[in-house]
């Protein structure tokens, strides 16, 4: 059975496109963030999308370096703010693939604000990230995603506030798509993300990908060890209250896999400017339009 | 020259911006240039709020520096503003609302009483009414025909209903009845001149005006005054001219939205106050780096921080010339009335495309808010804007597609996402010529640090472009001058009102107005001011911004300053008396 959205085979002969891209990886080895990045690349080679249709959108953080690795189109932007970036393209041409990758740090810290509007305007984005429950590429401090009593270097005397929940924030917030993936595991990665992808909305794909230089206790090993598939539990994703419970399981058993998922007109729908197609292919400007002028006499 | 200004004040929500508007559109719908200065309160109900229109024989450019007729809705507007009326001057105000004792109205000054409650009782049990008949009795004072004021209640009310209407038109009636009876026309009312009507606008109506004529597809703003207005103008727009008209959640997202939407192709902008910009501040970097093209509005008001949020300030140059972290091109043009508002937010749009660079426009609440008329023609609507697909084919070459090729401009050909075989990233951080990043594992390696420094170079270039694309300032005004004024933006409208003044008086004066602060011309600005045989730099700010630019990049230090940092803006009189303490021609109880 399918975790996510149906994920169609590709028709006729494999047109065998190039995702990736010349650049490769300056992760550190063992990075969880290979994993996504091979995951965004499967769900990208198993939908068939052309590659100059897709726009992969970061911030800043180790993981914000993903769109260099992939020969899509990119906009590397600044820490915390890739969701409006892409919001901004998505808007101005909606038959673009849009797709946000980028650090918990980036996304659940200083752009939180940005994920939880994005989420209630439900616009067609597929946003991927790489949560390591801790900042990388600052070199270990604290994130909003680090538990408590975790010993950072920014809290040496352990983390004294409670995480963020990612997966419940993004079901209150009005995400239509919820998942959650582990880059140990890229089979189920891609279907999440190909998943998210299809979906038409607002797609929030958390993935638990651990950062073996700084994070020395959310491990490869520690989600080894307590993630189970939503789909092999036979979760339903049409149920809210479940998609709730499942969202605060945490501890000996975590949950993976597709959390939530509905079906809602999205912000493109609903803009009428957006009626006559992509905006970027629209006439613009108001040539020989002077009755425009005529309020102002 | 005669002028002639009709003001009104009352409280928040009394109507006062619609029934000073109409007293602006007296004049301009009979063919006369006029200004329209609001002034108001940082509250909803209860503030005070007023309005001045003005009006002369020969073409006004300020609020000017009295008043000629004043229609009261409350007492609080009697004392703040009859000591503001002229000789000749009459107070309108019904009595059944307050009373104003004798030795309260001005010498000179003529009261009419007239019963606006009384007569608007007679056709509706809602009070608003008053304000028709009020307007009805302005009218018959101003010796503004009454068929004028039908003709604009009529384009108001007509879409309200055959009733609304014919109360409005009843209350007016019997208003300009009773002040026929009772007053009296001004001795400075001007005949109706003829000939089309004038437009009557604000700085902000202007502005997005000129940005939907340029070709503007996405707006991403967030409210904040007085920059709001630009937002609304666009989004009661946005159907017709598809637009997309996004209200962010806040000022972060608002550039960075307009950013995406421009990266896709589409032309962009954001608008905004100091406060707001300065939450802008490091996306505009962004646009900066990764050659992006946006447009800006800077719509200054009182700082710092919150301020003084409806009142006006040319604060924020500085700001703006230093918004960002590191270097990268951008432009500064600064409009002083509604034609150049247009003008230059359209060319802001040209330039922010031709460079990929972000572009800023500054207004200031002065100009945003205040209202000015223009003629039709001042608004060429004949522009189509050209498409972004600049790139139509991967360019041949084993190397493929190079989006920020380092060219003798600085300007590399543009792809858009969608575009086939053109596929690139843009980068907030230091890249190489298609988009690799240079800020990591390169970054300290010889050949890299060449190639940051290259790249640096290629971007900055552009500068010298935009420059040599833009015409340098000149000088209007007298040509044999006794003093240069110099200044920017708004403060255009009060000084040009001053040179009359000053030319009258035998003093005649120049004005260098700089309409592009960055990058300045500052070889001509230069060649200008040390030609004059005194300058006066004209500010509304603490420090005197554009003066310490000026020196900057002229080395010319202007002795002389009128500065001007509470909250209103320069009244004519003011400048007047500081020219003639700086030309030596003081004299007591100078003004007007
Ligand atoms: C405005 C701003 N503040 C701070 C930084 C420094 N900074 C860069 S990445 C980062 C956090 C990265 O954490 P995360 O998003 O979780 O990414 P990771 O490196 O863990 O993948 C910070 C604080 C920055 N670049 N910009
Ligand atoms: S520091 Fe951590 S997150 Fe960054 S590349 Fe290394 S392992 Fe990955
Ligand atoms: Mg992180």
């Amino acid at each position: 059975m399918s975790v996510a959205a149906p994920v169609p085979k590709p028709v006729g002969p494999s047109l065998k496109v190039v995702y990736k891209s010349s650049t490769k990886p300056t992760w550190c080895p063992g990075c969880g963030d290979y994993g996504v990045v091979a995951g965004v690349e499967r769900a990208l080679q198993t939908l068939q999308v052309p590659p100059h249709e897709v726009v992969i959108v970061s911030g800043i953080g180790c993981s914000s370096n993903l769109p260099h690795f992939l020969s899509t189109y990119g906009f590397h932007s600044i820490h915390g703010r890739a969701i409006p970036v892409a919001e901004g393209i998505k808007l101005a041409n909606h038959r673009l693939h849009v797709i946000v990758t980028g650090g918990d740090g980036d996304g659940y810290g200083i752009g939180l604000g940005h994920l939880i509007h994005a989420m209630r305007r439900n616009l067609d984005i597929t946003y991927v990230v790489m949560n390591n429950e801790i900042y990388g590429l600052t070199t270990g401090q604290a994130s909003p995603t680090s538990v408590m009593g975790h010993k950072t270097k920014s809290t040496p005397q352990g983390v004294i506030e409670e995480p963020v929940n990612p997966v419940a924030l993004a079901l209150s917030a009005g995400a239509t798509y919820v998942a959650r993936g582990f880059s140990g595991d890229v089979k189920l990665l891609s279907d999440l993300v190909a998943g998210g992808i299809q979906h038409k909305g607002f797609a929030l794909v958390d993935v638990f990908s651990p950062c073996v230089t700084y994070n020395h206790l959310n491990t490869f090993d520690f989600f080894r060890q307590r993630v189970y598939r939503l789909d092999s539990a036979q979760h339903d994703p049409t149920d809210l209250q479940k998609a709730y419970q499942k969202a605060h399981e945490w501890g000996t058993k975590i949950p993976i896999g597709l959390f939530y998922r509905a079906e809602k007109p999205t912000y493109e729908d609903l803009e009428e400017a957006l009626k006559e197609g992509p905006l970027v292919h629209q006439k613009a400007g108001i040539r020989g339009r002077t009755e425009i002028l005529d309020e102002f006499v | 020259m005669k002028d002639i200004a009709l003001r009104t004040g009352g409280a928040a929500g009394d109507g006062i911006a619609t029934i000073g508007e109409t007293f602006g559109r007296f004049f301009t719908r009979n063919g006369y240039h006029a200004f329209g200065h609001t002034g108001y309160q940082s509250v909803i109900r209860g503030g005070h709020v007023w309005f001045q229109a003005r009006a002369g024989t020969d073409r006004v450019w300020s609020q000017g520096d009295g008043c000629d007729l004043l229609y009261a809705l409350d007492k609080q507007t009697v004392d703040i503003h009859a000591p503001s009326l002229r000789q000749g001057g009459v107070l309108i105000y019904d009595p059944e609302k307050f009373s104003v004792p004798a030795e309260e109205i001005p010498h000179g000054v003529t009261p009419l009483e007239v019963p606006t409650l009384a007569i608007a009782r007679k056709f509706s049990s809602n009070s608003i009414l008053q304000s028709a008949a009020g307007m009805g009795a302005a009218a018959y004072v101003a010796g503004v025909p009454m068929e004028t004021l039908q003709g604009l209640l009529t384009d108001s009310f007509r879409r309200k209903g055959e009733e609304v209407l014919a109360q409005n038109l009843g209350a007016a009636q019997g208003g300009y009845e009773h002040a026929r009876a009772h007053g009296r026309v001004l001795d400075r009312a001007l005949p109706p001149k003829g000939g089309s009507p004038k437009l009557f606008l604000s700085g902000n109506q202007a502005i997005s005006l000129g940005a939907a004529a340029a070709g503007v597809k996405f707006l991403a703003q967030y409210p904040m005054t007085p920059a709001s207005s630009i937002m609304h103008w666009m989004a009661a727009h946005a159907r017709a001219l598809h637009i997309v008209v996004k209200q962010a959640e806040d000022e972060l997202a608002a550039i960075n939205m307009a950013i995406g939407a421009s990266h896709a192709g589409v032309r962009s902008m954001t608008a905004t106050s100091g406060g707001g910009f300065s939450l802008m501040v490091e996306a505009l970097g962004m646009a900066g780096m990764t050659e992006t093209p946006l447009v800006v509005v800077e719509s200054q008001r009182s700082g710092p921080s919150t301020g003084l949020p409806t009142k006006t300030e040319q604060g924020d140059l500085n700001l703006m010339l230093g918004a960002g972290q590191g270097e990268f091109p951008r432009a500064i043009l600064a409009p002083g009335n509604v034609v150049e508002a247009f003008r230059l937010t359209r060319q802001a749009f040209d330039l922010a495309e031709a460079f990929q660079t972000p572009v800023l426009v500054a207004s200031d609440l002065y100009l945003s808010e205040d209202m000015q008329s223009a003629d039709r023609e001042d608004f060429p609507l004949d522009f189509d804007p050209p498409s972004l697909f600049t790139v139509p084919e991967p360019p041949s070459g084993q190397n493929g597609y190079a989006r920020y090729a380092i060219t003798p401009s600085g300007v590399s050909p543009r792809a858009i996402p969608g575009q086939k075989g053109l596929n690139f990233i843009a980068g907030s951080d230091e890249h190489d010529e298609k988009g690799h990043l240079i800020s990591d594992v390169l970054s300290g390696v010889p050949m890299w640090v060449e190639k940051r420094k290259q790249m640096m170079d290629k971007r900055m270039r552009k500068l010298d472009g935009i420059r040599a694309a833009t015409s340098p300032p000149t000088v209007e005004g007298s040509p044999h001058p006794s003093l240069l004024i110099v200044g920017w933006g708004s403060t255009a409208n009060p000084v040009r009102d001053a040179m009359r003044s000053l030319e009258e008086q035998g003093i005649p004066v120049g004005y260098l107005q700089i309409h592009q602060p960055w990058p300045l011309h500052a070889g001509r600005v230069g060649e200008i001011l040390r030609a004059a045989p005194k300058v006066l730099l004209v500010e509304e700010n603490y420090s005197g911004q554009l003066g310490r630019l000026i020196r900057a990049e002229t080395g010319f230090e202007i002795p002389a300053k009128l500065l001007k940092y509470d909250g209103e803006p320069f009244y004519p009189w003011e400048i007047v008396q500081k020219v003639r303490e700086v030309v030596g021609r003081v004299r007591s109880g100078a003004g007007s």
